[in-house]
């Protein structure tokens, strides 16, 4: 098979899976819908890591697969863009999305929606690949689209449940502002550029530096304008603050997705973007600068909230908020190479967390809230090991993944001259210490200390906020029954995962950062020297570890996760007192910061007011009660005075018929 | 002519003569007879457009197909069809319609089923009618004809408060039409005695005053059938009146001849007054995308909702027209045929359930997806299409437009990317609150899915939108030659200096 063949076969392969669940799973029947789904995402990935052979063997590819439509002089395409970048989101995506498709197999085992699952998950990978796999805007954005569409389906899979079909309204409505921007700025370029095609857009950009945006009454520089339009998209679908909103309650999907689509995959997607984009962002100082704040705001702040997080799952997600901005920050910083080294790193490990945290909630009969837990490693080995893995490498322990693509973001950093880049260093290192914190505080909650579960769970009655994110069939475990060990299909993934979140880093980040991995992908502007000093101080992996005991990350990543043993396995009164003293930060982070209100009040509850008034005293009253309605009236009021008119007597129209006469004599002299 | 035979006349009068067999069945006795001549009509009448589409030269922009006989010779009023890239899918679009409307009132219609199913198949051919009409007062007389089978579509099949709805759709569109039928017979006289349109298209009209009137009266009565805000307040009242069959061909078929209008007739006759006045149909368009949009939000009801959200989706082809350019105007056509297969198929999802619970209220359902997963899926499907998602034909009109926006003014292009915004909104969130949920009441529960001849009708429709989304270049190849040549047009003023 030539290479062009295979390019199509590794999106296509899951959309046959997904068309074959979805349309003909009744007659497959369980095995066999998930059996062709697997296999399907099997070959997808197998042919992803032939590609990827090929790709380093040089071969970039740059081509049209069909011709979508045409207008003007303007053709848009559908077609392959396959660098290094692509194939190794091609080799990620396949890789995480085959360990959630066989760990599926487990975890939804007694849904009924069984076969749909597969079809969506398998829909979500072809939309994903056509996403990464892109080499223009426009079919960016129908990827872009399309996994919004199936992220909306998956978090209201279980759609009788109110807080699923109301999470997943909000994520697609968030993610919709989001677009908004996306799309104006996919707009701008097409006006701009003439094209939408990657590789002529990002060779002409250069041109344009001195240009002003075509926006009537705003003086903003015309890439500047591109790239942040664009990047509203990426926060949208990066949940970055403050389009962050729709990620937490996104968890009301069933966790296999959780860890696929909302931790290791779609959320990255504006991360891609970015990087993607380099050639452009690179041309706009202000841009970064934008990219590097939000990221920032995004790191530190959503990490503060994975803090008091009951909900295991909840715990996770905050996490990756905080990680997403990470990343963000270093786009920002013009380190794209360690962006998306990251952006595969935290795709292992937190598919693991996630997957992990799945795992114990089946066997706490879903029970997600980690008061409820503890002491669980001596009943679930595997879970416990790769979880501890995936916590370790979360926090950035030296020699783990997560430590690679973590510390070189703060170096990175740490090098960059933008504005904003102070608060940046500031965020991104407090951050370790906060995601040490919370990452120990769940494992310790989870795994050690008391076992806390088979109890009456009527001691959190009190507590609303508890039972305002928890699901409505809690069933958790009855007294005296023990959690075990979940089956292999489960236990399989957990471990295919824990294995690149321990060594990837380390193997990776020579080539992928300071190699020429990335060579041909990511542009970096003459001025921005980041990676070239990072590169200068680089002394190989095993070198960087062991320089890190000495700096101050490795020492808060310590120190947080100490402090999590001191207050949560040694004096969990401590966390209490705290909590009733400093009541009013508690709140203020038990409330997120008050965003979901807000947003509540303000644009659900704005547009619906104003939807409202408008209707009624737009259409009804003024529309149709005083015109159409009135215009009626006048209708029938002149039929009255014509009625009256037509009298039958002769000498009545005589006179009319004299003053028309005259009438229309003088108007005839008038125009003479 | 091709084939042998004049197509466009088979196109118009072929339903028409069957519709007219359909009445001849007589009473509800022969119910069954009346539905399959009616079906078969409908097919044949359907697969007779077909070579306009695979017969059609892409490379010109001329009329095609064009037949021309005398009619009234003392006025020099012909007999005149013929088609351009602009027209010729409406007609095909029209064709395809009808067999689906027959088929979605298969069972559901009962009384005086001749009669429902024969005033289809006539409104079907007076329509093709309109598209395919080169002479005014040919247009004219399809024009006001087509109205009578919806004025009785509505009127007799339709809800307790037909009457009002029908008063309300009457007044509104006679006006418009009679101001039109002035302008036609001025330009009857500036032309030196000609109804051909083409001729219209190249009839000076040096004085702008005069063009800016002829502009008034045209918009007065295509702008109602659009329809544009603010004269949009009939549509939601017919659809809810209107019985399944004719909100569907109000809103797939009936609504594209108001824009149909404006590109045939407005723009190319009256190139300054159309520049000149732009900006006012451009805010005009911009409020039925945002203020509309918002509008839907808040009813309750769901054909009321699809009615105004069709009005919004609608401000995007007026939009696309009056930011004269290419993208802007292809857009507006691409968007025109989307609408009719996403607005139809909406309310074909509204009748069927309907026929079920006989309630077009939000509150009365929920949880629907527990009972209907078939329907519930090719609902969601629609939604999204609604909700101009890309891969489905929403996303291609909405797409060209706020690109052509763009070119005009970034500030059209923001108001009218809201639409991102507000369409999924109202959308979903009427699709969340009568499909997702637990079961709501005993209406519900004992809901049945859909059958072989609605998933027919339903699968139909979504192989149309995911075509259109995934491959939308046939539809776009076909008028680009026109659309050029229009645009070209438009921009030679008639004024001279």
């Amino acid at each position: 098979m030539d290479m062009q063949t295979l390019y199509l076969l590794v999106p296509l392969a899951p959309l046959v899976g997904a068309i074959a669940a979805g349309l003909f799973g009744k007659v497959l029947g369980r095995a066999w819908s998930h059996r062709i789904t697997i296999a399907l995402v099997g070959v997808s990935f197998a042919v992803s890591v032939v590609i990827f052979q090929d790709v380093m063997g040089g071969h970039i590819f740059n081509g049209s697969v069909y011709k979508w439509m045409s207008s003007g002089s303007t053709t848009f395409e559908v077609g392959f863009l396959i660098d290094r970048l692509t194939v190794m989101m091609m080799l990620v995506v396949t890789f995480v999305s085959l360990m959630v498709h066989i760990y599926t197999i487990g975890y939804m085992e007694e849904d009924p929606g069984y076969q749909r699952f597969f079809s969506y998950i398998s829909l979500f990978t072809f939309s994903m690949l056509m996403l990464v796999m892109a080499n223009n805007f426009m079919q960016l954005f129908f990827g872009w689209e399309a996994v919004g569409l199936v992220s909306y389906l998956l978090i209201g899979f279980w759609y009788t449940r109110p807080t699923a079909i109301y999470a997943n309204l909000k994520a697609f409505l968030v993610n919709r502002v989001g677009d908004f921007g996306f799309l104006l700025g996919i707009c701008l370029v097409l006006m701009v550029f003439g094209t939408l095609d990657y590789q002529s857009v990002f060779a002409n950009a250069h041109n344009y530096v001195n240009d002003m945006a075509p926006i009537p009454g705003m003086s903003v520089g015309l890439l500047t304008a591109i790239c942040i339009l664009l990047f509203i998209g990426a926060m949208g679908k990066s949940a970055q603050f403050p389009l962050h909103v729709w990620l937490p309650d996104s968890m009301e999907g069933p966790t296999p997705i959780s860890a696929l689509i909302h931790a290791a995959t779609m959320v990255t997607a504006g991360i891609f973007m970015v990087a993607r984009m380099s050639p452009l962002f690179e041309l706009s100082e202000t841009a970064l600068s934008f990219v590097m704040v939000i990221g920032a705001i995004t790191a530190l702040f959503m990490g503060f909230l994975g803090i008091i997080q009951n909900d295991i799952k909840r715990v996770v997600a905050y996490s990756t908020l905080s990680q997403l901005g990470y990343m963000t920050v270093a786009l920002g910083a013009s380190a794209y190479s360690v962006a998306v080294f990251h952006l595969m790193t935290h795709a292992f490990f937190k598919a693991l967390l996630f997957l992990a945290a799945g795992s114990v909630i089946i066997a706490m009969h879903h029970d997600q809230d980690i008061r409820n837990m503890g002491g669980l490693r001596k009943y679930m080995r595997w879970t416990w090991i790769t979880s501890l893995i995936g916590t370790l490498a979360l926090i950035g322990t030296p020699l783990f993944s997560g430590f690679y693509s973590k510390d070189s973001i703060i170096e990175a950093v740490a090098l960059s001259h933008l504005p904003g880049s102070g608060f940046a260093y500031f965020a991104v290192v407090a951050g370790v210490f906060v995601t040490a914190f919370y990452s120990f505080r769940m494992y310790f909650l989870v795994f050690h200390g008391e076992e806390r579960f088979g109890k009456d769970h009527h001691d959190h009655q009190g507590d609303h906020a508890d039972e305002e994110t928890s699901h409505d069939h809690h069933h958790g475990l009855k007294p005296g029954q023990k959690p075990h060990e979940t089956s292999w299909v489960v236990t399989l993934p957990l471990i295919l995962l824990a294995i690149p979140s321990m060594f990837i880093g380390y193997i990776t980040i020579e080539p992928m950062l300071y190699g020429d991995y990335f060579l041909d992908s990511i542009y970096i502007a003459e001025g921005h020297h980041a990676m070239a000093e990072l590169r200068e101080e680089f002394h190989g992996a095993f070198g960087m570890a062991l320089h890190a005991l000495t700096t101050l990350p490795f020492w808060f990543a310590l120190a947080g996760a100490v402090s999590a043993w001191f207050f949560y396995l040694k004096r969990p009164d401590i966390p209490e007192a705290i909590k009733q003293k400093l009541s009013f930060i508690y709140t203020v982070l038990e409330q997120k910061y008050y965003f979901d209100r807000f947003n509540d009040w303000f644009f659900a509850g704005g547009a619906r007011g104003v939807s409202g008034l408008l209707w009624k005293f737009g259409d009804v009253k003024l529309i149709d009660g005083f015109f159409v309605n009135g215009s009626a009236k006048v209708v029938g009021m002149f039929s009255g005075v014509l009625r009256g008119l037509q009298t039958g007597y002769v000498y009545h129209y005589a006179f009319w018929m004299i003053i028309g006469v005259s009438a229309l004599l003088t108007v005839r002299t008038w125009f003479e | 002519m091709i084939f042998g035979y004049p197509l466009l006349s088979v196109a118009i009068w072929l339903p028409i003569i069957f519709g007219l067999l359909v009445l001849a069945t007589g009473n509800d006795r022969n119910a069954r007879l009346a539905r399959i001549i009616a079906l078969v009509g409908a097919v044949l009448s359907f697969l007779v457009t077909i070579p306009l589409y695979t017969g059609f030269d892409r490379l010109t922009s001329a009329m095609q197909f064009t037949v021309q006989n005398e009619w009234i010779t003392r006025y020099n009023i012909n007999y005149f069809l013929g088609i351009d890239g602009i027209s010729v899918l409406f007609i095909l679009l029209n064709s395809f319609f009808t067999p689906l409307v027959v088929i979605a009132g298969w069972k559901v219609i009962e009384k005086r089923v001749a009669q429902y199913m024969a005033a289809f198949l006539i409104m079907s051919g007076l329509v093709n009618g309109v598209f395919a009409a080169l002479d005014a007062v040919l247009f004219y007389v399809f024009w006001e004809a087509m109205l009578i089978p919806m004025f009785l579509i509505i009127g007799v099949w339709g809800g307790p408060n037909r009457v009002y709805a029908a008063v309300k759709f009457f007044l509104y569109t006679l006006l418009g039409s009679l101001l039109m039928l002035v302008a036609l017979l001025y330009l009857y006289h500036q032309s030196g005695g000609s109804f051909s349109i083409l001729e219209f298209h190249r009839t000076p009209i040096p004085s702008m005053a005069v063009q800016v009137m002829l502009f008034i009266a045209f918009f007065m009565a295509f702008s109602v059938k659009v329809p544009m805000f603010p004269v949009h307040t009939w549509l939601p009242d017919a659809h809810v009146e209107a019985p399944t069959g004719g909100s569907v061909v109000l809103a797939a078929i009936m609504l594209k001849v108001g824009a149909y209008g404006f590109i045939r007739f407005s723009m190319p006759i009256l190139p300054d007054a159309s520049h000149y006045l732009a900006p006012v149909m451009i805010a005009l368009s911009l409020i039925a995308v945002v203020y509309i949009g918002l509008v839907a939000l808040t009813q309750s009801d769901m054909k009321k909702l699809v009615a105004y959200s069709s009005i919004s989706h609608m401000g995007f082809v007026t939009l696309g027209f009056f930011i004269f350019n290419a993208y802007g105007i292809e857009g507006a056509l691409l968007q025109m045929i989307s609408h009719g297969f996403v607005s139809g198929a909406l309310f074909l999802c509204i009748g069927v359930l309907y026929d079920r619970v006989h309630s077009r209220q939000i509150v009365d359902y929920g949880g629907v997806a527990n009972k209907m997963p078939v329907f519930a899926a090719f609902f969601m499907l629609f939604a999204m299409a609604n909700s101009g998602l890309p891969g489905t034909s929403g996303f291609v009109g909405e797409f060209m437009v706020i690109m052509g926006a763009v070119k005009a003014n970034f500030w059209y292009a923001f108001a009218a990317a809201s639409t991102l915004i507000f369409g999924a909104a109202y959308t979903l969130w009427m699709y969340k609150r009568v499909i997702f949920g637990a079961v709501a009441n005993d209406h519900v529960k004992h809901l049945h899915d859909i059958g072989a001849r609605e998933t027919l009708v339903f699968a139909i429709l979504a192989i149309g939108v995911l075509v259109m989304g995934l491959y939308p270049l046939p539809f776009a190849d076909i008028m680009h030659a026109s659309v050029n040549d229009l645009v070209v047009h438009l921009n030679i003023s008639k004024i001279p200096n």
